[in-house]
């Protein structure tokens, strides 16, 4: 599960001290025992590559011979930090991320809101909002890449029967990232607003009875009782949307391959071409570091919040 | 967290006790009307792409946004599962799913009754660690991991995709916290009783944590059956390839046949449309109360 999860990490229920019992030393063994599968995949597969991958950003390697390669201290560093391709690369991630929040929040909110309002057939609106969500990437991106065809797919027939001229989507540079964002935003709704059918629940009926008896009209409502307590759920739901939209890679590798002219290549697709298509394993890996620290520096920032917050 | 699909309360929406005010009406109407629009766009593609997966293709390269046909056919179907290697990727998809399920479970749970039940020497360190985890992006470490497992041997093996997603972090701490809310009781006189810690795990707890087993096997399964990028270095051939990487080669092979290639999309997003259909709630509540992404 590539997961992050809602608690405020710290706060692991049952890690407390309790009154030490009798046989401190069995309970070492045993608890040391038990954590011994878990530990060996964990160190052999997780931490074991993260040391290895931040000790392969110092040298020069290639993924054509064997062993780290010689020294090169900061040079890949260095080398990240002043090429344009990376920094272009970097910036597409954070146009995806800045191109996919906003609705991803606010149309999960609004699609939360309205099914929670309805009184039957909830669970058809569940369906139909969450079932993209657990289709593989894949089968969205051969159903999408047939939509927008040019001319003849879907999205432009109905601009054309609008009267409207359609773009040439995936083919024009200027689109393909916001086709690629309104692909994803069909897909991944599901989450958020399943979030905030939750938030929803929490929220006492009486304060909308109470608020009705003085004179509130619905919009009143919406805005004075459901979206202020709601804000924990949408503070959840932005970090964990900011984190995954940072992520990306699959959906636009299977759209346009980073294409036209590297115009969508995200950070992990330039990642993967600087490790698997030049072979330069050592400087792919010291980009991996930096885009690692951008990933660390939202996660501070969100353990941060939810911290005031707590 | 309450579920999502509990009756609701008599309070929750009777109109009936207050004076209808026909604004509300009128709000309440728009509402509706705006969801089930909402809606129908949700629905279009996944109808487009079975709709195009029946038609003739004769008919698809003259008309391709056309939805109605005279003569709809399973063709593409049949053709797609005996041609093709979709029966492989079937197979190879629900044998990683499934181990990997099956063994996240195990080994999560067992590290999660030790974090949260064994009181053991070193256990606030065992913590910090597995915390650490939830901050690494898998992503990060594709190259590292494709060179451990490219000496060890293990590319285009089940082995490459089921290890490396044995072990999350989620997992531990969704058994952990589910482990710690149980009543301490239970360990105390099975262990005066004089059972060992292991049998107090697996006799004890292990049956009793059926909702975080539940909610860890489902996400597991369903992140595993989904995952792209790491399947698609490590499985290079055609015969171990799971359904997302096989998919991506479908699109090449196929060329211009349109009922075919949504025909395959459909037939991939199909088992775990099963899966969520049967594990609906389960999944909602998952969601609801972990967070998992």
């Amino acid at each position: 599960m590539t997961a992050t999860v809602a608690a405020p990490a710290g706060a692991l229920p049952g890690v407390k001290d309790e009154p030490r019992a009798a046989g401190v030393i069995g309970q070492t063994r045993a608890g040391w025992g038990l954590l011994t599968p878990f530990l060996v995949l964990y160190l052999a597969f997780l931490i074991g590559p993260a040391v290895y991958g931040l000790l392969m950003s110092f040298f020069d390697g290639s993924s054509v011979r064997p062993g780290l390669g010689p020294f090169a201290g900061l040079d890949n560093y260095t080398e990240a930090l002043t090429s344009a391709d990376f920094w272009s690369s970097m910036w597409h991630t954070v146009l995806f991320t800045i191109l996919t929040t906003p609705p991803l929040v606010i149309v999960a909110l609004l699609l939360a809101m309205l099914t929670d309002r309805i009184r039957r057939g909830k669970w058809f609106f569940r369906l139909v909002f969450f079932a993209p969500y657990v289709m593989p990437v894949t089968c969205v991106g051969l159903v999408f890449t047939w939509m927008y065809v040019p001319q003849t797919g879907l999205f432009a027939t109905w601009l054309g029967a609008l009267g409207l001229p359609a773009p040439a989507w995936l083919a024009d540079p200027n689109w393909a990232m916001i086709a690629i964002a309104l692909m994803t935003v069909w897909w991944t709704i599901g989450f958020n607003f399943v979030l905030y059918l939750a938030g929803l629940q929490d929220i006492p009926r009486e304060l909308y009875e109470a608020s009705a008896v003085d004179g509130a009209g619905p919009g009143a409502q919406w805005w004075r009782i459901t979206v202020p307590l709601l804000s924990r759920t949408t503070v959840l739901v932005t970090m964990l949307q900011i984190i995954a939209s940072l992520k990306v890679f699959d959906q636009i590798y299977l759209l346009t391959a980073g294409g036209p002219n590297y115009s969508t290549r995200p950070v992990i697709e330039y990642i993967y071409d600087v490790g698997f298509t030049d072979f330069r394993t050592g400087y792919g890996a010291a980009a991996s570091m930096l885009y690692f620290v951008v990933i660390l520096a939202v996660s501070a920032v969100w353990f941060a919040i939810s911290r005031r917050r707590a | 967290m309450a579920t999502l699909t509990v009756p609701e309360a008599p309070t929750r929406s009777t109109p009936a006790q207050a004076p209808v005010d026909p604004r509300h009406r009128a709000f309440t109407v728009l509402c509706v009307v705006v969801l089930v629009v909402l809606a129908a766009l949700w629905l279009v593609p996944m109808l487009w792409a079975v709709d195009t997966s029946i038609r003739p293709e004769s008919e698809i390269t003259a008309s391709p946004a056309t939805w109605w046909t005279s003569h709809p056919s399973l063709d593409a179907y049949r053709q797609v599962l005996s041609a093709g290697r979709m029966p492989v990727w079937y197979l190879n998809s629900f044998l990683v799913a499934l181990l990997t399920a099956v063994f996240a479970v195990v080994v999560c749970s067992m590290a999660g009754f030790a974090v949260a039940r064994v009181r053991f020497r070193g256990r606030r360190i065992v913590t910090g660690l597995v915390l650490a985890g939830l901050l690494i992006p898998p992503q990060t470490l594709i190259m590292p991991q494709f060179q451990e497992f490219a000496g060890l041997h293990l590319l285009n093996t089940y082995w490459a995709l089921i290890l490396p997603s044995v072990p999350t972090s989620v997992a531990v701490f969704v058994f952990a916290s589910f482990f710690s809310g149980l009543p301490g009781e239970l360990a105390e006189s099975a262990r005066i009783d004089g059972a060992g810690w292991f049998r107090v795990y697996s006799r004890i707890f292990l049956p009793l944590c059926k909702p975080a087993a539940s909610a860890v096997f489902i996400f597991t399964f369903v992140w595993s059956w989904n995952n792209f990028l790491w399947p698609l270095l490590t499985m290079t051939s055609a015969d171990v390839m799971t359904i997302p990487v096989g998919l991506n080669v479908v699109q090449d092979s196929y060329g211009i046949r349109y009922a075919q290639v949504m025909a395959s999309a459909v037939l991939g997003a199909l088992p775990l449309f099963a899966v969520f259909l049967v594990f609906q709630r389960r999944i909602v509540e998952g969601i609801a109360n972990t967070g998992i992404k």
